[in-house]
């Protein structure tokens, strides 16, 4: 798949050059002629069928740069500073995988432990300029191998996440490798005008290609193809309920003190899913039981927890439903007379 | 040895505190195959033993090799139309979370990433502003019904993380936190295979360290061991951390100094390194070890307990590192501290007993 291949390939804003060669690769055969020019813009032209009167040239642009990194100086124990090429928020870059310069030498952006950081530390952003890259190398290695200047990109391969329903797919660069594949796609056709696919550099840095590719092309009209901003994510806090009144008894995962048997969850859902008794999960993390206590006594008792959820709980007066109550107890005695089948694997 | 090629291979399987079993699965082939027998207990810690040739007097004293082999990683706690909400299971740097890559153990294993705002949309304030893990999601690329049908609350998450080659000897990679001990104690057995042993070995990885020690509590009560030494790691210097609170990468193992740990066994330890030239560094521990240790050495009437640790950068994030001689090292310095093992030593260790001259009672 080309857009695989495309952004697994590197080419921060500057250094575009391996995209570029594949994108020459691409166009072979659909494209009737291109040049590169001074900045390294890619401008392959499809002839047109003749019969336009106007427009008798589109230009159709797609960037091939990507954000990324710079080293910008060696430390003296050979760690590498670096600066962002485009706009990076400084939150995603701790704790990541890069790979540095042609070579595509490995590196990773360290962060001290959590275990030694003052609790005001962990609430502190680092910024670019208290991140470093190791390699693993000494200084000497590096410095032969590395200078400032030297491009860096995230080390994120291409996947399928989803293949039918929404098709997703994850990777790195798909502002603007998404776009470069489109428009090759579009070069395989001939339309009565002439085609310009311009493939630009240093989009991320200041629309820069673009602007000197237009120039030259001159064209009647032109489009952008980008992959652009989708914001859809939540944005709220997780705000859940813990339990609900009224859902049936709940089951616990893990709380503060305890994670439960999975078998045992296994065969409390098990008797409730042949029983017709309701039940929910209580939101993982919060709370603690005896059975905190009892699952690491002597060689380990498997152990789990069935609770009736209580609203206003810990306080003089509280709420709860009695078919949750009376469910707890269905659910409780059909799990013990279960038991005696073992609890598996 | 083949440690750090085992190491590789655990590294990516998945073992969240108390959901273990695909890496005990590998851990218990593994150890099984350089062992006599291996059993697992109710809270899933691997035990594998293998027989000593006994002392003199026919007893079979028992050392106790500990190593936890649960990750650090995330539970589901909401399905949230097409993302899914998370709390933690032990530590994270919640600062280390955004863009990373993960896999939720749903009805399948399934790839998903940690996903980031755009910057396109933040303020000028929101880049000095850490994301609280209740603020974060994880995006599987599923939509909305698929993504119920598939995870449920409970469903536990891995960081998803190749191991990386850096340099000549450095391997950075996620659940190094403590599979790189687990490897060493794999070294280990690789190498006892070729050794005599008067003592029995058990050679344990524990479950749910990172959630408060609780394998190793009831996996030293059940092996009830003469003798316990934890393997866990320890912070490798890196920049931003002080070298009085960090050991060198690539200088040795480093071997626990302190409450506790029995002060006889360190002395030992120490020797046994010197006298087979393996590098190793002394790490001081005033107090609170946070390794198995800790739980080991209140372990019934008490366990002598040491620990050796691999200095590792970065601790709790998908890139640990540490300096693969390292982990070899360790498992050299268990082997040789192992086949020097003798009755003598056991007597050291023993709970003495000293019945005063039948003066009892009298007010001295």
């Amino acid at each position: 798949m080309l857009i695989k291949e495309l952004v697994e390939a590197d080419g921060v804003s500057g250094h575009e050059d391996a995209v570029r060669e594949l994108l020459l690769k691409a166009i072979e055969g659909c494209a009737d002629e291109y040049r590169i020019d001074a900045l390294g813009n890619l401008i392959a032209v499809k002839y047109g069928s003749g019969g336009s009167a106007w427009p008798k040239k589109v230009m159709v642009s797609a960037h091939m740069d990507e954000v990324g990194l710079m080293v910008t100086h060696i430390e003296r124990d050979g760690t590498l500073r670096f600066s962002p090429v485009g706009g990076i928020d400084p939150r995603v870059m701790p704790a990541k995988v890069v790979r540095i310069g042609d070579e595509r030498i490995p590196g990773v952006i360290a962060v001290k432990p959590i275990h030694l950081l003052e609790p005001s530390e962990r609430w502190r952003v680092l910024q670019f300029d208290q991140l470093a890259i190791d390699t693993g190398m000494s200084c000497d290695e590096v410095n032969r191998k590395v200078s400032p200047g030297t491009y860096a990109a995230f080390a994120t391969s291409f996947e399928v996440l989803d293949e039918g329903g929404l098709r997703t797919v994850k990777g790195k660069a798909f502002d603007d490798r998404a776009g470069c594949a489109a428009l090759v796609e579009l070069l395989k056709e001939t339309y009565p005008f002439d085609l310009y696919a311009a493939f630009t550099v240093q989009e991320e840095v200041g629309l820069r290609g673009a602007r000197v590719a237009a120039y030259a092309v001159e064209p009647d009209v032109a489009f952008a193809l980008e992959g652009t901003i989708c914001d859809d994510s939540p944005k709220d806090k997780d705000t859940s309920p813990t339990t609900r009144l009224g859902a049936g008894p709940a089951l616990t995962a893990m709380d503060r003190s305890v994670i439960c048997d999975r078998r045992l969850i296994g065969l409390l859902t098990a008797e409730a899913e042949a029983a017709g008794i309701p039940y929910q999960f209580k939101q993982p993390g919060i709370g603690g039981t005896d059975a905190g206590a009892m699952h690491v006594q002597r060689e380990g008792i498997p152990s789990a927890v069935l609770a009736v959820p209580c609203r206003y709980i810990h306080s003089p007066v509280c709420v709860l439903s009695l078919n949750d109550f009376d469910n707890a107890v269905r659910l409780m005695r059909g799990a013990l007379y279960r038991l005696t089948g073992g609890l598996g694997a | 040895m083949q440690a750090v090629e085992f190491l590789k291979k655990i590294s990516e399987a998945s073992g969240v505190s108390g959901a273990e079993a695909e890496v005990a699965g590998i851990v218990a082939e593994t150890f099984g195959a350089l062992a006599d027998e291996v059993r697992s207990d109710a809270l899933g810690n691997v035990i594998a033993l293998k027989r000593g040739d006994g002392l003199a007097n026919g007893e079979h004293p028992r050392i106790m090799l500990a190593a936890h082999m649960d990750e650090i990683g995330l539970m589901i706690t909401k399905v949230d139309g097409g993302f899914l909400r998370f709390t933690q299971v032990g530590g994270f740097d919640v600062r280390t979370l955004l863009g990373q890559e993960v896999t939720v153990h749903g009805r399948k294993k399934l790839a998903g990433v940690i996903g980031s705002r755009p910057p396109h949309v933040l303020s000028a304030g929101d880049y000095d502003r850490v994301v609280p893990m209740d603020q974060l999601f994880l995006d599987l690329g599923l939509e909305a019904e698929a993504l119920a049908e598939l995870v449920a609350v409970g469903d536990v998450v891995t960081i998803r993380r190749a191991p990386v080659t850096l340099g000549r000897s450095l391997l950075a990679g996620k659940s190094f936190d403590d599979r790189a001990c687990v490897a060493a104690i794999e070294g280990c057995l690789e190498l006892l295979a070729k050794r005599r042993h008067s003592w029995d070995v058990y050679a344990v990885a524990t479950t749910q360290e990172e959630v408060g020690l609780r394998g190793a509590t009831t996996s030293a009560y059940g092996v009830a061991p003469q003798l316990a030494i934890a393997l866990d790691v320890t912070f490798g210097s890196q920049p931003g951390v002080s070298d009085s609170e960090s050991m060198g990468m690539g200088d040795g193992p480093s071997i626990g100094l302190g409450a506790n740990f029995h002060p006889k066994v360190h002395e030992r330890l120490v020797a046994t390194a010197k006298a087979h030239e393996i590098p190793y560094q002394i790490d001081p521990t005033p107090g609170r070890s946070g390794t198995d240790a800790w739980a080991i050495q209140v372990t019934r009437e008490g366990i002598p307990t040491a620990l050796v640790s691999i200095p590792l950068r970065s601790m709790h994030t998908p890139v640990e590192t540490i300096d693969t001689r390292d982990a070899e090292r360790a498992a050299r310095l268990l082997a040789e501290f192992i086949a020097e093992l003798d009755g003598e030593f056991a007597q050291v260790l023993g709970v003495q007993v000293k019945r005063l001259s039948g003066q009892g009672g009298q007010a001295c």
